[in-house]
This record gives C-alpha cells, sequence and structure tokens, in this order.
C-alpha cells in the first residue's frame, strides 16, 4: 500500500478504540436484551458496517488521496460483484422459500 | 555519477517497481478471497434455520466464548500495527516483539475455535448433522484456516527478519502480510454479526 503515509501509535489506537465500541454496541443489546425484533438486525448491521469502515481506514490506512486508484477500483470492482452475488442469490432463495410455504 | 552507481540506483527502481506490483496483485487476492467469503456467508444465511431437527444455533453458541475470540483477533491487529510502525522506524527487535505477540493472540485465538468446534462435534454437532451446522462448519472453518497460515506467515517472518534484516523486499512481505491480518478481522466482523450474534437472539 502506501509508504510514505505517516502511521502513527495514535492512528492505530483510535482505530481500536473505536473498534471496541462498535463491538461491544452490538454485543451488549444481544446480551442485555435491549431491543427487539428487526432492531436488534438494524443496529448490527449498522454497527458491522460502520467498523468495517474503521478497519479500512484506521489499520488498512485506505483514503482517497494516497492509495493508489486501481486498489479503491478492484475494492469498489469487489463490493459491486458481491452485492449481485450475494443480494441475488438470497433473493432467488427467499422467494423459492417464500413459494415453498 | 558513476556507471556502477548509476547501475545500482536502476536496480534499485525496478526493485520498488516490482515489489509494488506485487503489493497490488496482493491487494486483488485479498478481493478475490473477499468475495468466497461473501459467498459461503450467503450460503450460511440462506441454510442457518435449516437445522434438520438437529441442534440448533441457539443450542450450540456461546457468546462469551464469540466475544472473547473477538477480543484475541481486535488485539492482534492493533499489535500487528504496532509491529508495522516499529518497521517503519527501522527497530528490528521491536519488529520482532510485536509479531510474536501478534502470533501468541492467533494461536489463542485458534485454540479457542478449536475448543468450540471440538466440543460442538462432541455434542453431536458436527457438520454432517445439518445444513444449517454444514454451513456453518465451512464459513468459520475457512476463516479459521486463513488465521492458521496468516499465523504461519508471521512465524516465517520471526526468522526471516533476524536473518535479512529489513531489507525493502522483507519489508514488503511484513506488509502484504498485515493487510492479510487485518483482512481477516474485518471478515471477523461479519462471522459474530451474522453468524454468532443473530444465531443466539
Amino acid at each position: 500500500m502506501n509508504h510514505s503515509a505517516e502511521r502513527s501509535v495514535s492512528t492505530y489506537l483510535t482505530g481500536f478504540v473505536l473498534a471496541i465500541i462498535l463491538t461491544a454496541i452490538p454485543f451488549g443489546i444481544v446480551w442485555g436484551g435491549l431491543l427487539t425484533g428487526t432492531a436488534v438486525y438494524g443496529v448490527i448491521a449498522v454497527a458491522a458496517i460502520l467498523q468495517v469502515l474503521v478497519h479500512l481506514v484506521f489499520f488498512l490506512h485506505l483514503d482517497l488521496k494516497s492509495t493508489p486508484a486501481e486498489n479503491l477500483f478492484f475494492l469498489g470492482f469487489a463490493a459491486v460483484l458481491i452485492v449481485i452475488m450475494v443480494g441475488g442469490s438470497l433473493w432467488i432463495m427467499f422467494d423459492l422459500h417464500h413459494r415453498m410455504m | 555519477m558513476t556507471d556502477t552507481a548509476m547501475a545500482s540506483d536502476l536496480l534499485e527502481e525496478e526493485e520498488k517497481k516490482s515489489l509494488l506490483s506485487r503489493e497490488f496483485g496482493f491487494w486483488v487476492y485479498l478481493m478475490t478471497d473477499a468475495i468466497i467469503f461473501a459467498l459461503l456467508f450467503a450460503t450460511y444465511v440462506v441454510l442457518s434455520k435449516n437445522s434438520a431437527a438437529g441442534p440448533t444455533s441457539k443450542d450450540v453458541f456461546d457468546l462469551r466464548h464469540t466475544a472473547g475470540e473477538t477480543a484475541l483477533l481486535l488485539i492482534s491487529s492493533l499489535t500487528f500495527g504496532m509491529a508495522t510502525i516499529a518497521m517503519a522506524r527501522g527497530l528490528s527487535g521491536r519488529v520482532i516483539m510485536w509479531l510474536v505477540v501478534t502470533a501468541l493472540l492467533g494461536v489463542g485465538f485458534l485454540a479457542m475455535e478449536m475448543m468450540e468446534f471440538h466440543g460442538m462435534i462432541a455434542k453431536g454437532a458436527g457438520p454432517d448433522v445439518s445444513g444449517f451446522l454444514s454451513a456453518f462448519f465451512t464459513l468459520v472453518g475457512t476463516h479459521g484456516l486463513h488465521v492458521t497460515f496468516g499465523t504461519l506467515g508471521i512465524l516465517v517472518m520471526i526468522v526471516q527478519i533476524p536473518l535479512k534484516g529489513l531489507t525493502p523486499p522483507v519489508r514488503s512481505r511484513l506488509l502484504r502480510l498485515g493487510l492479510f491480518w487485518h483482512f481477516l478481522d474485518i471478515v471477523w466482523i461479519g462471522i459474530f454479526s451474522v453468524v454468532y450474534l443473530p444465531g443466539v437472539m
């Protein structure tokens, strides 16, 4: 990746603390039974997506300036493939499940 | 500037280019690996309720155990980061120290996962019991296999750094291994968010 970027201790510690918070929230909610139904899934999903972004920025040092454009391009390409294949598979399988009931 | 000096400058430039293209290649590999994991996640989500009258996710998952594994992997991401910082400062002793800590955390994670798998199989919840358990062992096992190879990679680097020093190829290898290790932690976020947390609800 990017050699010149200053990898300071504080960057990693910031990412670490944010990751702990974003892990503690979903675990706490499920453990304590604080919410019910779809709200729990919503909180888990949002916390997971935010934590993935925290890892990408603070641990993998992705940013729009210093990361080579082709690396970001492949990240985007993989994301599109994942959305098509995972989204499509789940759509088909749950639709099938629904029709079989 | 003499000819030999120019030649060595050229060589250095070529080496740098070759290492950069390896880092790009490794990044492409990581993205393909992300697609494999995404599809294993999709398989798990489709099969997660198909317990075939066998044990369900509520019967076999223990959230405290998962929290322990999560903590070990997250701390190991931080310690690998510390190794990367030490490398940037050229402190090879510190790099080795942090890599040893990271490897121990990785081994700790693998030990916890082995305990979990062994306990489940002993309780009659092996991968052959139901679609849910097949998908679970495939997804979590594939991640565990990655962590195993990551830990082996760290052990190789622990041997290589004292032998070769922090030369540009060694630095590049450590950087790529770091990408791999942080990537595995990202996959684990998906595992506890998709498998364990919804599994115990």
